[in-house]
């Protein structure tokens, strides 16, 4: 069996000092190359990996045919966004596990199973160069029907995308001056560059979708407002962006950032450029990232970079209460994070924050052991008695959990949430409590990936669909 | 979001504070006393969270009133009649409990004395009786003081100079008309919105003769819809975001050292921008 192919990538010491994609493009021949090693199995399991069951195996073959083409509508046919999904998708843990070159019983992908991720995004930006529209099939009798959607982050936009397709007036109303939701201030752009993202949005204003920016819901309309302006059914697409914060002593000192305001600061704000851009991020010369998910490694990767263009020798430490298998993170985020020089600390957890005048000096620590598995199946972190011990730090960030948006359900008691805060729905229909106004993304699942919040936002769309039609 | 109106309400450097009022109908529509919107004043700024301090259902407009206290309130105030802030999004913030209480005291204190007056007016307009004590440097550096003293059964005004009112500060004024009815306080509530350290002062006073106090803070905030913590204050012990939660709390349990601490955590980053804005103007007038 051929190596895997992986494609080019900026070199670490290159890449912190600036904010440009780090993973390349395949090129034409890689892709094929690539495409080349899938098995073509009689019975595939990888498309049982993917949260909207994208054909995998035909668009795979498609491009060993060369028709690129035709292999990007495959996939367009349940994924609206293959450029973001190539890029950001956990694919490790979805597709390419549940490939056959996939050891049985492992955590996560073997280095062997098909780039299927790559792949998809190779054939995503080929979409994007060629400008391969997706056949639409608007029906008339839908034209008149209008549809309100709440957030335009993946939720949001692949359900304005869906409903629109079909002929559907859809509005997107976005709290933030920016459309994307966390695609926009949350994922940093050198996994996803903010190009790639704007053409989705345009492809989405294409379609006949009016995004109005600036526009809270909960604040400046309530759902009731958006029925009197005549819209038959809601979408809420709310996200969850409330950080968790660990509720340990000075954890209200400056410098001390939850890494939804960190990103927010650098990604949506543009931090990185100030003072041309006026939004300022402190960055220190130690800075220490709690957490193990993808939002602690993008949070730990910005913070070097930062670092880098203040002239300071990288040091960023992420402390980890379990081990490395444990992290729920995209492997390939935590193997850049290594090779950029980000350290980790397992087994470790912050139990104080201690400063002076105010500002965080240093991290009081534990360390901890695995005890049983907890509800999440991964082992519970128990603190060792007696183990403390002081990281010195002039900057944490706090990338310890999102929980839902609170804005809207606050002035909104008749929509039912579970004991998270969540959005309760029908898992068929996504409707909420109220008739007409279903939910999707983050706000119903909690914290979950950019496919899956579509995944949820297509079966919304469905059924709006069929709603209208009543 | 076109600027519409335009006026310098303060311009005696270094202070300078001014008036806009800006075409907003929406958000005009539902704004409520207490509540504030973000403005960023060009591509390239800042998101900046202000009081509206008026909003006109019928012409569709709010007024904002703002010091020029840094690089980005620097921005917003340089743009003129005619141009369009580049994002404005509002209302936000929980609203003041507007009721009656009966008699209440207003305590407002340099630019804070903006974010008194919508409440105020909507205190005094369901019946309340207002005694309001608001104060500044000078004479010459109050803003809304003839509006407030058309609202107010009573009102003072101290200047630290003497130059006219009283001679001092708004918390003597407060001390005195508090220790005048010792321990039988004839207000109901107090209302106080000013620099951190007079909000504090107002708090120790009033706590010692268990005089409810409401603060609106103007804490640093990014997004400003609860989703980055940058906001947060401790109230009560527990950890609070002032732009969802608040702004408005019960001043006799916030943490006010920790609000000092954070609202000055870019005080270096603030300091370097202007500097370099200073050095650009004066290239300019070079030229």
């Amino acid at each position: 069996m051929k190596e895997t192919i992986h494609p080019q990538e900026i070199a670490p010491q290159q890449r912190i000092k600036d904010f440009n994609e780090v993973v390349g493009l395949y090129t034409e021949e890689e892709a094929l190359a690539e495409a080349a090693r899938c098995l073509q199995c009689k019975n595939p399991t990888c498309s049982e990996g993917c949260p909207v069951g994208i054909d995998i195996k035909k668009f795979i073959f498609q491009i060993t045919r060369k028709e690129y083409a035709q292999a990007y509508l495959t996939i367009r046919q349940k994924n609206n966004f293959p450029s973001i999904c190539g890029r950001v998708c956990p694919a490790e843990y979805q597709c390419r596990r549940a490939c056959v070159l996939t050891k049985k019983g492992e955590p996560f992908a073997s280095k062997n199973a098909i780039n299927i991720h790559f792949l998809e995004r190779f054939l995503g930006d080929y979409g994007i160069k060629n400008t391969i529209d997706v056949p639409i099939r608007q029906q008339e009798h839908l034209k008149r029907c209008k549809v309100a959607v709440v957030g335009s982050g993946p939720a949001g936009l692949c359900c304005a995308g869906e409903l629109a397709r079909q002929g559907v007036q859809v509005t997107v109303f976005e709290s933030l001056h920016r459309a994307g939701g966390v695609l926009c201030y949350g994922i940093p752009p050198f996994r996803l560059p903010v190009d790639i993202l704007d053409v989705e949005i345009e492809y989405i204003k294409k379609l006949g979708v009016e995004i109005i920016t600036d526009s809270i819901i909960g604040q400046i309309k309530t759902i009731p407002d958006l029925w009197d302006e005549g819209y038959s059914a809601i979408f809420l697409g709310l996200g969850a962006g409330v950080p968790t914060f660990l509720g340990i002593p000075g954890e209200n000192l400056c410098n001390v950032y939850s890494a939804n305001e960190f990103l927010t600061r650098v990604n949506l704000m543009n931090a990185y450029k100030f003072p041309h851009y006026a939004t300022p991020v402190n960055i220190g010369k130690q800075m220490v990232v709690i957490g193990g998910g993808n939002t602690a490694m993008d949070a730990a990767r910005v913070a070097l970079r930062l670092q880098s263009i203040a002239g300071y020798a990288p040091s960023v430490k992420i402390l980890y209460r379990r081990t490395e298998i444990e992290m729920p993170a995209r492997r390939l985020e935590i193997h850049h994070a290594r090779e950029e020089g980000i350290q980790f600390e397992f087994l470790t957890q912050p139990v104080a924050f201690k400063g002076s005048q105010g500002y965080i000096e240093k991290a009081i620590c534990q360390r901890c052991e695995l005890g049983v598995p907890d509800s999440s199946g991964r082992r519970r972190p128990l603190a060792i008695a007696g183990s403390e011990f002081e990281i010195p730090c002039e900057g944490a960030i706090l990338a310890v959990g999102l929980k839902a948006n609170q804005v809207l359900l606050r002035v909104t008691p008749e929509l039912s949430t579970d004991t998270h805060g969540d959005i309760t729905v029908d898992p068929d229909s996504m409707q909420t409590s109220i008739p007409g106004v279903y939910a999707g993304g983050d706000i119903v699942g909690g914290e979950g990936t950019v496919i899956e919040a579509m995944g949820m936002a297509k079966k919304a769309a469905r059924a709006i669909l069929e709603y209208l039609k009543k | 979001m076109k600027i519409i109106d335009k006026k310098e309400l303060i311009r005696k450097d270094p202070l300078r504070i001014t008036q806009l009022r800006i075409i907003a109908p929406l958000i005009a529509q539902k704004a409520r006393p207490g509540q504030f919107v973000v403005v960023i004043p060009t591509a390239t700024g800042e998101r900046i969270p202000l009081t509206i301090v008026e909003s006109d259902k019928e012409t569709g407009t709010i007024t904002l009133i703002f010091q020029h206290a840094g690089y980005s309130t620097g921005k917003l105030g340089e743009l003129g009649i005619g141009e369009t802030v580049f994002s404005l999004a509002g209302p936000l913030g929980t609203p003041t409990q507007i009721k009656k209480f009966g008699r209440i005291l207003i305590i407002g204190g340099g630019v804070g004395i903006a974010e008194v007056y919508p409440v105020t007016r909507a205190l005094k307009h369901i019946g309340n009786q207002i005694t309001t004590i608001i104060g500044a440097r000078s004479q010459d550096l109050f803003i809304l003081r003839k509006e407030l003293q058309g609202l107010s059964d009573e009102f003072f005004a101290t200047t630290d100079d003497g130059s006219t009112g009283e001679k001092g500060l708004v918390t003597d004024v407060l001390l005195r008309l508090l220790e005048k009815n010792h321990n039988n306080t004839p207000y109901h509530l107090a209302y106080a919105v000013g620099p951190v350290a007079m909000m504090k002062k107002v708090t120790e006073i009033t706590e010692r003769y268990s005089l409810k106090t409401i603060v609106s803070l103007n804490a640093l905030m990014v997004d400003a819809t609860g989703m980055c913590g940058c906001c947060r204050v401790t109230v009560d012990k527990e950890t609070k975001f002032a732009c969802i939660d608040g702004p408005e709390f019960d001043a006799h349990l916030v943490d006010w050292d920790e609000l000092f601490q954070r609202s000055k955590m870019y005080e270096k980053k603030e300091k370097h921008i202007c500097n370099l804005q200073r050095i650009a103007d004066s290239g300019k007038r070079i030229e």
